[in-house]
């Protein structure tokens, strides 16, 4: 092959290719473009429908997702945890925390924490994790009811003994072959509510003061 | 030269099925037959991917020289799989959540590039397009049998959660098989899908086996026994 039939195929070649790129990445622009609104919609929906499961409806009359924010503290982990301030009429209603137990049986189980303003918890769930199936999933509200176990638990009830698993002498059941996971639960909800109780104020300032 | 329609089917349902003969797409194929919402979910994304793929490939086999041919493939496969994960994520968000990665992924399942070369690069557009249909729903059907199995060996039902699939109206499609039961972890697990792939490959095989002896049994009745004057060897009286 002369060095000019090289050169032909090589031009003819790329054309063809550039041609494939313009005409490819020209459709997935226009489906990103048609399906962002829905996209977008669909993602705020998922987290409302996730928010609303700990925290009804109507318990609460702001935007919720627009009070979202980072918080970082010593008590809630290395990372930042993004929050969702809740307020009734203008005065505090409830926080909810989206934490981090680090020490689960394989890894970090991710956490949402609703905290009425009085201190009571709304109620926990588990919005991801990597725990044993038929062990440690029953921490899933759709596996086991354990989770529900922290409805309307606070700081005072029960103290501070009883926040851990029952092998460890605390209130809490543990699961048959599984004592790991829900003691990491256990420690994360307890950090959480210490947390709040001690931000309360600054929590909710901004919110209420709108 | 041109396969019959009648083949092409007989083909990717059966005799080349691209889950338990060519065995190409295992690791989706293992990764999301847990429950039969995955597997349905991720079994009619490929078959979406592969029709296309093999048409838009058939479209233009005459404008790609060989040597391009490759690039130009991949390029057609990873955009329409990008579509079908923007449309997921817009319509089945959930599901979209469940099989996050696997969505993606559809792009390197062999079975896709394999058909896109071995058959729709020699094959008008139509028969493409039907062979890329025919082939994903084998897979998919394979996909949605090792599913069925799984769960209903891991958790005692079928087909729950398939409102992320078909929307509210499905909540209440799941069949409780077996009241109480305890689980069956090895069955959800990875080694569950290996397990049920290889008995569902064995079961095929055992198909095709007694099939075959069956058209063997028929084949002398067919053709006359041969004569016995064939016998030259031995005391003859």
């Amino acid at each position: 092959m002369s060095t000019l039939e090289i050169r032909r195929s090589m031009l003819r070649n790329s054309l063809v290719l550039g041609l494939f790129a313009i005409v490819t990445v020209g459709l997935v622009a226009f489906t990103q473009q048609s399906t962002a609104e829905r996209i977008a919609q669909a993602e705020r929906q998922a987290r409302i429908d996730a928010l609303a499961q700990i925290l009804p409806a109507g318990s609460y009359d702001n935007d919720l997702l627009d009070s979202q924010r980072e918080l970082r503290h010593a008590l809630l982990g290395p990372r930042p945890v993004t929050a969702w301030i809740a307020t009734r009429e203008g005065q505090p209603a409830a926080v909810i925390l989206q934490a981090t137990a680090p020490d689960g049986y394989s890894g970090a189980i991710q956490l949402l924490i609703g905290v009425h303003s009085d201190g009571r918890l709304s109620g926990v769930r588990v919005i991801g994790h990597r725990e044993t199936p038929g062990l440690g999933d029953k921490i899933e509200l759709a596996k086991n009811r354990w989770i529900l176990g922290f409805d309307g638990k606070s700081l005072q009830q029960p103290g501070e003994s009883g926040w851990a698993v029952k092998k460890d002498g605390g209130q809490f059941d543990q699961f048959v072959g599984a004592t790991i996971t829900p003691r990491a639960v256990v420690k994360a909800v307890h950090q959480a509510l210490q947390y709040v109780d001690a931000h309360r104020d600054e929590l909710f300032a901004q919110e209420t003061a709108r | 030269m041109s396969t019959s329609y009648r083949d092409i089917t007989v083909n990717g349902l059966w005799k080349n099925n691209p889950g338990l003969v060519q065995l190409l797409g295992l690791c989706p194929l293992l990764g999301t037959s847990n429950s039969a919402v995955n597997a349905l979910g991720l079994g009619l994304a490929t078959v979406l991917v592969l029709t296309c793929s093999n048409a838009a490939v058939s479209l233009i086999r005459g404008a790609v020289t060989p040597a391009v041919r490759l690039p130009a493939f991949v390029m057609i496969i990873a955009a329409l799989t990008t579509c079908i994960e923007l449309l997921m994520q817009a319509f089945t968000y959930e599901l979209y959540q469940i099989l996050g990665i696997f969505i993606p992924l559809i792009t390197t399942n062999c079975v896709i590039l394999g058909r896109a070369e071995a058959f729709a690069a020699k094959n008008t557009v139509a028969r493409a397009a039907y062979d890329g249909l025919v082939m994903g729903i084998g897979f998919a059907l394979v996909l949605l049998a090792i599913g069925l199995v799984r769960e209903l060996f891991g958790t005692g039902a079928v087909f729950a959660n398939m409102q992320l699939l078909f929307g509210p109206l499905a909540a209440n499609w799941q069949i409780t098989l077996v009241e109480d039961y305890q689980g069956f972890l090895l069955a959800i697990l990875p080694p569950g899908a290996f397990i049920v792939l290889g008995l569902l490959i064995a079961l095929k095989n055992r198909i095709d086996e007694q099939l075959a002896e069956r058209a063997k049994a028929r084949e002398p009745v067919a053709a006359p026994a041969p004569s016995r004057r064939v016998r030259v060897t031995g005391v003859i009286e």
